[in-house]
C-alpha cells in the first residue's frame, strides 16, 4: 500500500538556517503520528513540505503518492490554520462554507459545527470567538472535507486543559473512524494523550522514531543536582556511569541527566564522595532532547 | 493494530477541470466580496481620490468643462486612473497584507490551483472598478458638461473589464512578490509615472513626440485610449488594443510565477 505520506533526505534551509537537514520519514494509512520537538525543531516546516506549501531544496517529498504542490494530491488532506488565523470578518458558517466547497464531498457544516460545540456560533463573526472557540473551529475546518489524512500543527497552543481534552477527545474519535492523523506538539503531555508512534524532531533531523512507550522511555530523564567537592570527582562519577551525560556547572552544584537517578545515587555512595545538597528533578523535554541531540551526533 | 486505512465507498461527482475552475473562482470571489464589503473603508478610501482630482484639476477650468467633448474626455481618461488606481492599490496591497495572515497558508494547502483565487480577485477588481466610477460619473455628469449617450453605456461597462483586468493582475504580481510596505511603495512608484505617461491626468495630445511615443507603449495609455473611445465614440488605434493584451498576458504570467513562488512570509 502506498504510504499516506513519504519524505526522502529532504533538506531545506532558510537563509543560513538549516531548518530540516536530510529527514527521511514516512506515514503508513491509519497511523496516529506525534511529531515532537522543542520550538524550532523543524516541526512546521516539515508539516509545510508535506501540505505543499513549501517546496524542498533537495529530497523529495509524496503525498498521497503525489507532489503535495498539485493541487489534485491535496483533496484528501486536511490542515488547520496556525495560531487562530481565521478571516476576522467573515462568519464562522461562512468559513465552513468557504473551505467545505474545495471538495467533494464534505461534511454538512450543521454536522460538523455540532461535532465541535459550535453550532450556536455560526452566525458570529470569527473575530468575536473565544480562543478556545477559535481554536476548536481551526481543528473544524481540517475535518471538513472528510480527510484521509490530517495535519495538526500544534493544535492545543493556547487552550485551557479542559478544552484542550475535548479536542484530544474530538481527535481521538476522528482517528478511530480511519483518518491517518499527523500531530505536532512541544507537549510531552499532549503526545502522551494522542500518539501511538512518536517522531522526536530536533536542530533539523530526526532524533528517534518509535513507539510512544520506547520513546518516553528515552525522553525520560532525570536531572540530579548535587554538590561535589571538584570537576575530577564529578567526572569519576560519569566515567562510571556512561548513560549519564557530562556534568554541567549550575550555581554551586553540578548537573547530571539520568534515564535511572537511583543508579547515580547509589554510585554517589559507592565512591564515598563528599557530596551535599542533593535534589533529584525529572528533566524538562528541553534538556531531554538537548541529551538525544548530543547522543545522536 | 488499529483500523484499517478508509476506503471511500462515496461516490465522487467527476467534476470537470474547467468546471471546478470556474465554480471556484466564483467562491473565491463571493468570499473575497463578503471580506471587502465588511471593512469597505479599505475599498472606499482610494475611490475619493480621482473624483477630487475631477472637481478641484477640471471642473474650474471653464474651457474643459463646459466643451461637452474635453469634459468627457477629462472625466474618461480619470476614470481609466480610477479603475487602474482601485485595482492596484485595493487588489496589490490587499493581496500583500491577506498573505501575511495565518489563514492564507491554510488556504494554500486546500485542493485548488492558482487560478480560481487569482480570478476571484480579479472579478473584484472589475466590480469594485464599478463602484470607483460612481463618484467620478455624479462629478462628471452634474458639475461638467461631460455626457454619456445611451449608445455609449454599454461599450463604457465592457472597456472596464478591459482595463480593470490587466491592472488588477499588475497589483496582484506586485503583491505576491513582496511584503505589504514594500508593496504600497511600488504600486505608487508604479502607477504615478504610468498614470501620468498614459494621460491620464493630461491629454496625449499636449505630449511632445519622444514622450508620447514611450506613452503608446504603456499599458496607461491603452487603458486611457481604450476607455476615452468607448465612452466618447472617437476612434480606437488598433496599436493601444494590442499594447494593453500584451501588457494583460504580461501580467497574468507574472502574476502567476509570484503566486507560485509564494511561501507566506519570508524567514531570513
Amino acid at each position: 500500500m502506498t504510504a499516506v505520506v513519504d519524505v526522502r533526505d529532504v533538506t531545506r534551509t532558510f537563509g543560513p538556517v538549516t531548518a530540516l537537514d536530510h529527514v527521511s520519514f514516512a506515514v503508513e494509512p491509519g497511523e496516529l503520528v506525534g511529531l515532537l520537538g522543542p520550538n524550532g525543531a523543524g516541526k512546521t516546516t516539515l508539516l509545510s513540505l508535506v501540505s505543499g506549501l513549501r517546496r524542498p531544496d533537495s529530497g523529495t517529498v509524496r503525498l498521497f503518492g503525489g507532489d503535495p504542490r498539485d493541487s489534485a494530491s491535496r483533496v484528501s488532506l486536511g490542515t488547520t490554520p496556525q495560531e487562530t488565523g481565521l478571516p476576522e470578518t467573515l462568519r464562522v458558517g461562512e468559513v465552513v462554507d468557504l473551505v467545505s466547497r474545495h471538495f467533494p464531498d464534505p461534511m454538512p457544516a450543521a454536522e460538523l459545527l455540532e461535532r465541535f460545540g459550535l453550532t450556536a456560533q455560526t452566525r458570529r463573526q470569527t473575530g468575536a470567538l473565544s480562543g478556545g472557540q477559535k481554536r476548536r473551529l481551526a481543528v473544524a475546518l481540517a475535518l471538513v472535507g472528510r480527510p484521509q489524512l490530517v495535519l495538526l500543527d500544534e493544535p492545543t497552543t493556547g487552550l485551557d486543559v479542559e478544552a484542550r481534552h475535548e479536542l484530544w477527545t474530538a481527535l481521538r474519535t476522528f482517528h478511530t473512524e480511519g483518518a491517518t492523523v499527523v500531530v505536532t506538539s512541544h507537549y510531552l503531555e499532549e503526545i502522551e494523550a494522542l500518539a501511538e508512534r512518536v517522531v522526536v524532531v530536533g536542530q533539523g533531523r530526526i532524533l528517534a522514531d518509535d513507539l510512544l512507550s520506547r520513546v518516553l522511555a528515552t525522553v525520560a530523564r532525570r536531572k540530579v543536582l548535587v554538590g561535589l567537592p571538584d570537576r575530577a570527582a564529578a567526572q569519576a562519577l560519569t566515567a562510571a556511569l556512561p548513560s549519564v551525560s557530562e556534568p554541567a556547572r549550575e550555581g554551586d552544584r553540578f548537573a547530571f541527566l539520568a534515564a535511572d537517578a537511583d543508579e547515580l545515587v547509589r554510585q554517589l555512595v559507592r565512591l564515598d564522595v563528599a557530596f551535599s545538597d542533593l535534589e533529584v528533578r525529572g528533566a524538562s523535554l528541553e534538556e531531554a532532547f538537548i541529551s538525544l541531540t548530543k547522543e545522536s551526533r | 493494530m488499529t483500523t484499517t486505512a478508509p476506503t471511500s465507498t462515496r461516490t465522487q461527482i467527476a467534476e470537470g477541470t474547467l468546471r471546478r475552475a470556474v465554480r471556484l473562482s466564483l467562491v473565491h470571489f463571493r468570499f473575497q466580496f463578503v471580506e471587502l464589503t465588511r471593512t469597505p473603508i479599505a475599498v472606499i478610501g482610494n475611490l475619493a481620490f480621482p473624483a477630487i482630482a475631477l472637481l478641484f484639476f477640471v471642473v474650474p477650468q471653464q474651457v474643459v468643462s463646459q466643451d461637452p467633448v474635453l469634459a468627457t474626455a477629462a472625466t474618461a481618461q480619470l476614470s481609466a486612473f480610477a479603475i487602474a488606481s482601485t485595482c492596484m492599490f485595493s487588489f496589490g496591497v490587499g493581496v500583500a497584507e491577506d498573505r501575511a495572515k495565518p489563514f492564507a497558508p491554510f488556504q494554500r494547502t486546500l485542493p485548488v490551483g492558482a487560478v480560481p483565487p487569482l480570478a476571484g480577485r480579479v472579478l473584484n477588481g472589475i466590480v469594485w472598478s464599478y463602484i470607483a466610477l460612481v463618484p467620478l460619473a455624479l462629478v462628471g455628469g452634474f458639475l461638467t458638461q461631460a455626457t454619456l449617450t445611451p449608445g455609449r453605456i454599454v461599450p463604457g461597462l465592457l472597456a472596464v473589464i478591459g482595463i480593470a483586468t490587466p491592472f488588477t493582475l499588475l497589483g496582484l504580481a506586485i503583491g505576491y512578490a513582496m511584503s505589504a510596505k514594500a508593496a504600497i511603495a511600488v504600486v505608487q512608484l508604479t502607477l504615478f509615472p504610468l498614470a501620468f505617461a498614459g494621460g491620464m491626468f493630461m491629454p496625449p495630445e499636449i505630449f511632445p513626440r519622444w514622450l508620447d511615443a514611450i506613452s503608446t507603449l504603456t499599458p496607461t495609455r491603452g487603458a486611457r485610449e481604450l476607455f476615452v473611445s468607448a465612452t466618447t465614440g472617437a476612434p480606437l488605434e488598433s496599436v493601444f488594443v494590442v499594447v494593453l493584451v500584451a501588457w494583460t498576458a504580461i501580467f497574468a504570467a507574472l502574476t502567476t510565477i509570484a503566486y507560485r513562488r509564494d511561501e507566506g512570509r519570508n524567514y531570513r
